[in-house]
C-alpha cells in the first residue's frame, strides 16, 4: 500500500485511481455475473432442485452414460490425434520452408472463422452419401472423430508454433553434430520445450471437443447409444421438454469444461515456474 | 540426406492432414455450389427467408460486438493496471465461455429467462420477450465471444508496461485523457484482432442461439440455423450457398487475421 502511494504524484490522484479501480472492477464483476455467472447458477439450480436422486437418475440413464462415455472417448482420442499431427504440423511450419506456406499457416486457423453447422456440412459433402471420392462414413462413429478433427485443428498448432519459434534451431544442429539421432534430438531436446505447450493445446482441443454441437448434429445422424454425444443428448432432452434431465447432463459437461480448464491453468504454473 | 527426407516427410504428412481435414471439404462444397454455373446459387440465396436469416445474424452481430469489445478492454485493464483480491478466479471465468459447451449455454439461458425460469415471471408481467426472440439470441451470442477481444488484449498491455501512462498522468493527463491518447493506440492491433475473432465467433453461433431461438422461420432464424433447416429440407442447393456465403466471410477473418497478427506483434 505504502509503495502504491509513493508512486503518485499527488493524493488526489491516488484515490482517483482507487475509484477508477472501484468501477471498473465494479462493471466487469456485474457483467460476468449477470451474462455468465447468472445463467450458470440457474442451470445448477435446476439440475439439483428436484434433489440428488432425480439428478443421479438424469445423469445415470443408459442413453446418457452412453452418450457420455463416446463423448469422452471421442474427445480423448481426437485431442491425442491433435498432439501427434498438430505437433507436427507446428514444426513444419517453423522449421520448414516451402511456396505457399504463409497460406497454410493462415487456413490453420479456418475452424476458428468458419461456422461449425458449415464445418458439418461441408465433411458431409466429401464424406456422406454423395461423397465424390466414394468415401461414406456419415452418420458413423468416424464422423464424430472427423467433425471432432477439423473444429479442434487449430488448438495444438497455435500453442507449440510460439515455443518452437522461440527454441534456438542451433540447440537441435549441436545435438545432432553431437551424434544424437532425429529421433533422440526430439524426445530429448525439443519434447521437454515444448510439452506444456502440447499439454496446453491438447486440453483446449479436449473441452472443445467435449462441447461441441453444431458441426456433429448434421453429420453424425444422432442415433441414440450409437452417435449420440452428450451435448446432441442435453439438445434432445430440451427438445422433448425434460428441462431438469437436460441441466443434469448439463452440470456434468459443466464440470468437465471447470477441471480442463483448471488443468490448462496448472500446466502454465508450472510451466513458466519451469522458466525460472 | 537423411534430414531432407525425413523433411519431406514430415511436409507430406502436414500438407495431406489439412486436405483431408479442411481443404477438401470445402472444396467440395465449392464446387458442388457453382456446378451449374452462378445462377442456381444466387437464386438459391435471394429467397426472402435466407435473406432474413442473413440479416438477423448481421444485427445480433453488430449488437454483440461493440458489447464485447467495450468489455473485453475494460476487463483487460482491470486485470492488468489493477490489484485486486480474486484475480484468479476472474481470469478462470473469463476463460469459462471458450471451455462452454454451446449447448450448455442455451440452456442455462433458456433455464433464466424460459417461462418456469429465474426472471420468467417477472418478465411474462411486463410483456417482455426475451426468450424465443431477438434479446436471448444477443444474449447468448455476447455469453459465447466473451473472452476473445480481452485475452487478445492482455497480453500486449502486459507487454507495453505502464510507464507511459504514469508519465501522462504525471503531466497532469486524466484517466481518460491517458486512455485515449495513450493506451487505446498502444493496444488498437490487439483490439481489432480481438475484434475480428468475435465476430467470426458471432458469425457463427449455432448452439446456444439453436437453443434459445424457437427457431420461427423468418423471424428468429439466423444464417446457420438456417443451413441446417436447409439441409433438412433437402434443400442442399440453399443450404451450400449460405454456408459458401459464411465461408467467404471465414476466409476474409483469416485474411485480416494474416495482416494484422504481425503488427500486433511489432506493437
Amino acid at each position: 500500500m505504502t509503495e502504491v502511494a509513493l508512486n503518485r504524484p499527488a493524493r488526489s490522484g491516488a484515490s482517483r485511481d482507487r475509484a477508477a479501480t472501484a468501477l471498473s472492477l465494479g462493471f466487469v464483476t456485474t457483467f460476468l455475473m449477470v451474462m455468465v455467472g447468472l445463467p450458470l447458477a440457474a442451470l445448477t439450480w435446476e439440475a439439483t432442485s428436484e434433489g440428488t436422486q432425480s439428478f443421479w437418475d438424469a445423469v445415470s440413464s443408459p442413453e446418457s452414460v452412453a452418450a457420455l462415455k463416446l463423448t469422452l472417448v471421442a474427445s480423448f482420442a481426437v485431442s491425442l490425434l491433435n498432439a501427434v499431427l498438430g505437433t507436427i504440423t507446428a514444426w513444419v511450419l517453423v522449421r520448414d520452408d516451402f511456396r505457399g506456406k504463409t497460406v497454410v499457416n493462415a487456413i490453420i486457423d479456418l475452424p476458428f472463422a468458419l461456422p461449425t453447422i458449415v464445418a458439418g456440412l461441408t465433411l458431409l459433402a466429401l464424406y456422406g452419401p454423395t461423397s465424390p471420392v466414394g468415401i461414406d462414413v456419415a452418420f458413423s462413429r468416424t464422423a464424430i472423430v472427423l467433425a471432432l478433427m477439423f473444429v479442434t485443428l487449430p488448438f495444438v498448432v497455435r500453442t507449440v508454433q510460439p515455443v518452437l519459434q522461440e527454441l534456438d534451431p542451433e540447440i537441435e544442429e549441436a545435438a545432432h553434430s553431437l551424434g544424437a539421432s532425429h529421433t533422440r534430438t526430439f524426445v530429448r531436446v525439443i519434447l521437454p520445450n515444448i510439452l506444456p505447450g502440447i499439454l496446453s493445446g491438447v486440453a483446449l482441443a479436449f473441452a472443445k471437443a467435449v462441447g461441441e454441437f453444431g458441426s456433429l448434429v448434421i453429420i453424425t445422424g444422432n442415433i441414440p447409444f450409437e452417435t449420440e454425444v452428450s451435448s446432441v443428448h442435453i439438445y434432445g432432452r430440451i427438445e422433448s421438454g425434460d428441462s431438469s434431465g437436460a441441466a443434469a447432463v448439463a452440470v456434468v459437461l459443466l464440470a468437465i469444461s471447470f477441471l480442463t480448464l483448471l488443468s490448462i491453468g496448472v500446466i502454465r504454473h508450472i510451466a513458466t515456474r519451469h522458466d525460472r | 540426406m537423411k534430414g531432407w527426407l525425413s523433411r519431406l516427410g514430415l511436409r507430406a504428412i502436414m500438407l495431406g492432414y489439412l486436405a483431408v481435414i479442411l481443404v477438401g471439404p470445402l472444396a467440395i462444397v465449392f464446387w458442388r455450389t457453382f456446378e451449374d454455373g452462378f445462377a442456381p446459387a444466387w437464386d438459391a440465396l435471394t429467397t426472402p427467408e435466407t435473406l432474413n436469416a442473413l440479416k438477423l445474424t448481421l444485427i445480433i452481430t453488430a449488437i454483440a460486438v461493440p458489447v464485447n469489445t467495450i468489455f473485453g478492454i475494460v476487463c483487460a485493464l482491470a486485470i492488468v493496471r489493477r490489484r485486486f483480491r480474486g484475480k484468479g478466479l476472474l481470469n478462470a471465468f473469463i476463460d469459462l465461455p471458450l471451455a462452454l459447451s454451446p449447448v450448455v449455454v442455451g440452456l442455462s439461458l433458456f433455464l433464466l429467462y424460459g417461462q418456469d425460469g429465474w426472471f420468467g415471471s417477472w418478465l411474462d408481467e411486463r410483456g417482455i420477450d426475451v426468450l424465443f426472440a431477438l434479446p436471448s439470441m444477443v444474449i447468448a451470442t455476447i455469453f459465447v465471444s466473451l473472452p476473445f477481444v480481452a485475452r487478445e488484449v492482455v497480453p500486449t498491455l502486459r507487454e507495453i508496461g505502464d510507464e507511459q501512462e504514469q508519465a501522462a498522468q504525471t503531466l497532469g493527463a486524466s484517466g481518460w485523457q491517458t486512455f485515449w491518447r495513450i493506451t487505446l493506440p498502444s493496444i488498437r492491433w490487439a483490439v481489432i484482432y480481438g475484434v475480428i475473432l468475435t465476430t467470426a465467433r458471432c458469425l457463427g453461433e449455432y448452439g446456444a442461439v439453436a437453443v434459445v431461438s424457437g427457431r420461427l422461420q423468418g423471424q428468429t432464424e439466423t444464417a446457420t440455423l438456417r443451413v441446417q433447416e436447409r439441409y433438412e429440407a433437402f434443400d442442399l442447393a440453399g443450404a451450400y450457398a449460405i454456408s459458401i456465403v459464411l465461408a467467404l466471410i471465414a476466409m476474409l477473418v483469416l485474411v485480416a487475421m494474416t495482416v494484422i497478427r504481425p503488427k500486433e506483434e511489432a506493437a
